[in-house]
Parts: structure tokens; C-alpha cells; sequence
């Protein structure tokens, strides 16, 4: 039955083109990205492109239902527009989090809609069929003529359907975590892996039945809804469990997910734009993972299943109060503005007190007395890839201030004082000395190289990993505690006073 | 088409993805997420699509859904990547690395233009 497609599949060469013309304007446009400043050209090119695949597709035969088509459009237009410009910059993670789900819920629903016009195609037959023969006549030619949905559509229905109810759960998962409507902590049931274990079992078997009876008399919707069902439980299972310090990894996954399943639904409808915008999106997001993975030391699997910053990891041994340094603004201010060179070390913590804006101002008044500043960024720091890129950026700090970490950590001996904001696990040394930490391994900017080391944070409490920092602890790091924002603000005042 | 055609489709974009993606720069991989993300919002044309063969509500229920989630993803993903971009753009400082030079050139033709 896979005529109903055929009919609907692109029918000219021109469409075929046109979405030829559309996918490679979406390579161009990424290929943009490589020089920052033709990025966004890059974007534009991009959108272009995606202009032309919708005008294609709405210029098609077969194309209906213009009232809903129209409304869903407009909706989504408005929606879409008004939530992009009001979304703070350090909101972005769970921005791209809930687009990203839409975007698997959407490709979800397809795989639905697909599965009911069969079912549909089936009843049409069926009602023939007994008009021509009768109710005897028709079971004869039925048991005759098997019809059969063919597997090349069916199997990639199935796939689009799964992951991409997978990702939809699990990315509004990971935004409700990013926008704390739902604890960040890691949530999981007792026996969480064996559930999920479980799930996916049911899952897989499933699909299997589901792909063995496509015979347009054996089409099953209540099974196909039950596995969107079971799939939307593998995304709650799998992403619950997972902290917001995994984020960077799991909004990666999440989006290389999307991709492939926009890919499996181009195969399902005989779409080239769709397979190769799918795909490319799947690459990039593979290969986020794959480089936020190593950031962290740890395979993408022990990410998503060992429920990293448990409270169960080891560790917290000794409870003992240690002694610690603590200064106020007007100390740390003196010590900041009688230095050479100053590295700046954000973290979630700048994104979430929005003291982006305060730092550069504190950058600029110990550059106005001849201090060098520098910020170094890990790889994961924030909750996506590239997060506080994108934030220093906003406060229109160069470039050329922001440096990775393998290439800060050189020269982070020669530095007079690092200023570590919101950030923690990224610079505690555990992860170099200690082989009984649960980040021992990890890659960190190594700020207990540098002569002073002052740490902002609101208190002692440790980080959001669980894991005790033994950089507060280190007779070369003071505290300044307080809010980011507000502390950074007051140094700002005192500088300006020395 | 048939699916042997569409795989080799599929195995080439998985090339060229890796390819022209691995050398995009480290600050721009929120811009590149969220721009990729965008693009994945072409599921929109697999909604307009099915909701053209639906025939009864609960169909034009799922394809106006799909319609609105595609096209929010679409609109905001590419409206919010501009925002980003926009402050990553030739403005005021000049980006001093390696690909100064050549920046600065780009940076000239755009002022021209």
C-alpha cells in the first residue's frame, strides 16, 4: 500500500530540486559558522533554505486541509517568535531543550498520523471489497490478497515514532530541570535501571510485533499508541535520573536523537530534505556528546546510567568542619587590582546569579589599571555546549579573552589571582589527585596552579555533584561569599575607590 | 524512491555532517545547537504532509499539533540563533586570533557592501 506515499512523494524533478536547493543551503549555512562573524550570515542562509523547503512542500499536489494548515502555521509563528525574543540569554540551555522536544513530539505525532491513514487505507479497502463480493466474498479475496504496509515505510515509521516520543519526554524533562519546575537532582525510582531495562524490552518487542503484522488487515493501533507510550516512559526514566551538571550531555544526545528520527521519518515519506537536514542535525549532536563526554572523562553510557552525583557516591567520608579563608569585597578587590594578571573562571553559577554583565564591568576597571584579564572556559562549564560563550559574549567580552582550557592551564602558574565565579567541580583538584572521587579523571582548569585563588559563592555547601572541593580548603584560595552579582558589584565599587 | 538510494543519501549526509560540523569553533556550539535545532524543525513538512490525508478530527488534531510544534521550532530556533549570532558579530571589537586577518578582510567587504 505504499501507492498512498508514492502519490505523495516529491512527483516532479522540480521538487526534488527545489529540496536539493534547500538541503544545500543548510550545509552552507553551518559551513558559515567557521569565522564567528560570518555565522550569522550563516544562520540567514540557513533559514533561506528552510523557506524553500516549506514553500516546496505547501506547492505540492496532494497538499490539503489549508485551514488547519494556515492556523497551525500562525500559531506556531507567534509562539515560536515572542518566546525567542523574550528568552534571557542565560536561559538558553532549556531554550534549546524545549525547542528540541518540539521538535521530537512533533516527528512523533507523524509517525502517528501515518500509521492511522494505513489503518485508514485498510477500512477503505475492506468497505470495497464487500460492496463488490459480499461479507463471504471479501474474507475469500482478503485471505487471497495479502496487502501489506511495506516494511521500507514501516520500519522507519516505527523508528521515528520511538525516539521521537523519546526525546520529546526527555527533552521537557531536561527543561523542566533547567528551569527548576522540576528539582534538578537526579530523581529515580528505586530499581531505575531494571524498570528502564525493562521498558526497553517491552519497546523493542513491541516494534518487532508491530513490524511483523503489517498486513493491512493486522495493523494495530492500539499497540502503536501503547509504544508511544512506552517510549514516552523510557525518556522520563532514562533523563530524570540524570543531574543538572550532565546537561551539557544530555541536550546533546538529546538533539542528535531528534535528528535521527527526522531523518527515519524522511526515509518513512520519501523526503531528501528531511533525511539530510535530519542527519546533519544527528551529526551535530553526536559530535557534542561525544566532545562534552570527553570533557568529562566518562562514556556517554556512564553518563546516562550510573546516576552520577547520587548522594550514594563515596567520598563524604569525613564530615569535619576544615578550616577555610574567607575576605570580604574590599580585601578581594585590593588583592585583584595590585595584581599582574587576573583569570576569570565562570560557571553555572555567573549564568544563574546573570552577573555577566557586572564582570565585564569589574574586567574593565582592573584592565583601566593595567591588570591583564583572561577567562578560562571548560568545556562543560554552564548547562550546554558553549554556554558561557555565549553569555560573555552578550557582555561584549572579546574573543580573544576567552580561552579553552588546555590552553589557559599553562599558563595558570604565572597567574597572580584566578577569580573562580559559580564554578566548582570544573576546578576541584580531586579530579587529578584523588582516585577515590567520583570526578577523579575529569580535565580541569587547574586554578590551584595559580598564586591566589579567590572562589565566589553564595556558602560552604558543596557542589552540585555532592563532591567536597578541596580547592576551598587550599591555603592559597579565600572565599568571598555572598551572590555572585552582588559581590562582583560591590569589588566593582571598591576598585573604583582604590 | 527506493530505500537503498535513500540510505546511501543518508550515509553521505552523515559525512559531510561530521565533516563541515567538527569545525565549528568551540564558542559557537550554543549558536550551532540551536541553529541545528532549527533545522531538524523541517519535520514541519512531514506535518503538512499527513495532515492533508487526515479524514477524521482526532487526524487534523495530531497534524495541527505537529504543524504548531514544527513551526515554533523553526521560527524561534532560527530567531533565537540570529540573537546569539548577533552579538558574536562584527561590531565594535575585532577578533584577535588567528583568522584576524582574514576577518578583518570580510569585515571590510561587509562595510562596503
Amino acid at each position: 500500500m505504499s501507492t498512498v506515499y508514492a502519490a505523495l512523494a516529491p512527483d516532479s524533478s522540480l521538487v526534488a530540486i527545489l529540496y536539493i536547493v534547500s538541503f544545500s543551503l543548510f550545509i552552507i549555512g553551518i559551513k558559515q559558522g567557521t569565522p564567528p562573524t560570518s555565522a550569522r550570515r550563516g544562520n540567514m542562509i540557513a533559514a533561506v533554505g528552510m523557506a524553500i523547503a516549506v514553500i516546496t512542500t505547501l506547492c505540492q499536489k496532494g497538499i490539503g486541509n489549508w485551514g488547519i494548515i494556515i492556523g497551525g502555521i500562525l500559531v506556531g509563528t507567534i509562539i515560536g517568535a515572542v518566546a525567542s525574543k523574550r528568552v534571557k540569554m542565560t536561559e538558553m540551555p532549556q531554550m534549546v531543550a524545549l525547542y528540541n522536544g518540539l521538535g521530537g513530539g512533533a516527528i512523533a505525532l507523524i509517525a502517528w498520523s501515518e500509521y492511522r491513514e494505513w489503518i485508514h487505507q485498510a477500512n477503505e479497502i475492506k468497505d470495497l471489497s464487500n460492496a463488490a463480493f459480499g461479507p463471504v466474498g471479501s474474507e475469500i479475496v482478503a485471505a487471497h490478497a495479502s496487502i501489506s504496509v511495506s516494511l521500507e515505510v514501516l520500519i522507519p515509521t516505527l523508528l521515528a515514532m520511538v525516539i521521537g516520543s523519546i526525546s520529546f519526554w526527555g527533552s521537557n524533562v531536561a527543561f523542566g530541570k533547567l528551569q527548576e519546575l522540576i528539582p534538578s537532582q537526579p530523581l529515580s525510582l528505586p530499581g531505575q535501571k531494571i524498570i528502564n531495562g525493562l521498558l526497553l524490552a517491552v519497546l523493542i518487542a513491541g516494534c518487532v510485533y508491530l513490524g511483523f503484522n503489517n498486513d493491512i488487515g493486522d495493523l494495530n493501533q492500539p499497540v502503536f499508541i501503547l509504544m508511544l507510550v512506552v517510549a514516552a516512559l523510557l525518556g522520563l526514566g532514562v533523563v530524570l535520573p540524570i543531574g543538572g551538571a550532565d546537561m551539557p550531555v544530555v541536550i546533546s544526545l538529546l538533539n542528535a536523537f531528534t535528528g535521527l528520527s527526522a531523518a527515519a521519518a524522511g526515509i518513512a515519506l520519501d523526503n531528501t530534505a528531511l533525511i539530510v537536514a535530519g542527519t546533519l542535525v544527528g551529526s551535530s549532536g553526536t559530535i557534542l556528546t561525544l566532545e562534552m563526554a570527553t570533557a568529562m572523562n566518562r562514556s556517554v553510557a556512564n553518563i546516562l546510567f550510573a546516576g552520577f552525583g547520587s548522594p550514594a557516591t563515596g567520598g563524604g567520608g569525613d564530615q569535619e568542619q576544615r578550616p577555610y579563608r574567607s575576605l570580604n569585597a574590599q580585601d578581594a578587590a585590593i588583592a585583584l587590582a595590585y595584581a599582574d594578571s587576573v583569570v576569570i573562571v565562570p560557571g553555572y553559577g555567573l549564568a544563574v546569579a546573570q552577573a555577566q554583565h557586572t564582570v565585564k564591568e569589574m574586567a574593565d576597571e582592573l584592565e583601566k589599571k593595567g591588570v591583564s584579564v583572561n577567562y578560562a572556559i571548560h568545556p562543560v562549564a554552564g548547562r550546554m555546549p558553549g554556554h558561557m560563550n555565549v553569555l560573555l559574549a552578550e557582555a561584549d567580552v572579546p574573543y580573544d579573552q576567552l580561552k579553552e582550557m588546555d590552553e589557559i592551564n599553562p599558563e595558570l602558574p604565572q597567574t597572580d589571582v584566578c577569580v573562580v565565579i559559580g564554578a566548582n567541580d570544573v576546578t576541584n583538584p580531586a579530579a587529578k589527585t584523588d582516585e577515590s572521587s567520583p570526578i577523579y579523571g575529569m580535565p580541569i582548569i587547574e586554578v590551584d596552579e595559580a598564586q591566589q585563588v579567590l572562589v565566589l559563592k553564595r556558602s560552604m555547601s558543596a557542589g552540585f555533584a555532592g563532591i567536597d572541593n578541596d580547592l576551598f580548603y587550599n591555603e592559597k584560595t579565600a572565599m568571598v561569599f555572598g551572590d555572585a552579582k552582588q559581590t562582583v558589584q560591590d569589588i566593582v565599587t571598591e576598585l573604583g575607590n582604590l | 524512491m527506493n530505500l537503498v538510494t535513500e540510505i546511501t543519501i543518508l550515509v553521505l549526509a552523515v559525512f559531510v555532517g561530521f565533516e563541515v560540523i567538527s569545525k565549528v569553533p568551540t564558542t559557537l556550539h550554543t549558536p550551532l545547537m540551536s541553529q541545528t535545532n532549527a533545522i531538524h524543525g523541517i519535520v514541519l513538512l512531514g506535518g503538512l504532509i499527513v495532515v492533508g490525508y487526515s479524514n477524521d478530527f482526532l487526524g487534523e488534531l495530531i497534524g495541527f499539533i505537529a504543524i504548531v510544534f514544527g513551526t515554533i521550532n523553526i521560527v524561534g530556533g532560527f530567531m533565537v540563533t540570529d540573537r546569539m549570532l548577533e552579538m558574536f558579530g562584527p561590531k565594535k571589537k575585532k577578533p584577535a586570533s588567528v583568522e584576524a586577518a582574514s576577518d578583518s578582510a570580510t569585515d571590510s567587504t561587509e562595510a562596503g557592501s
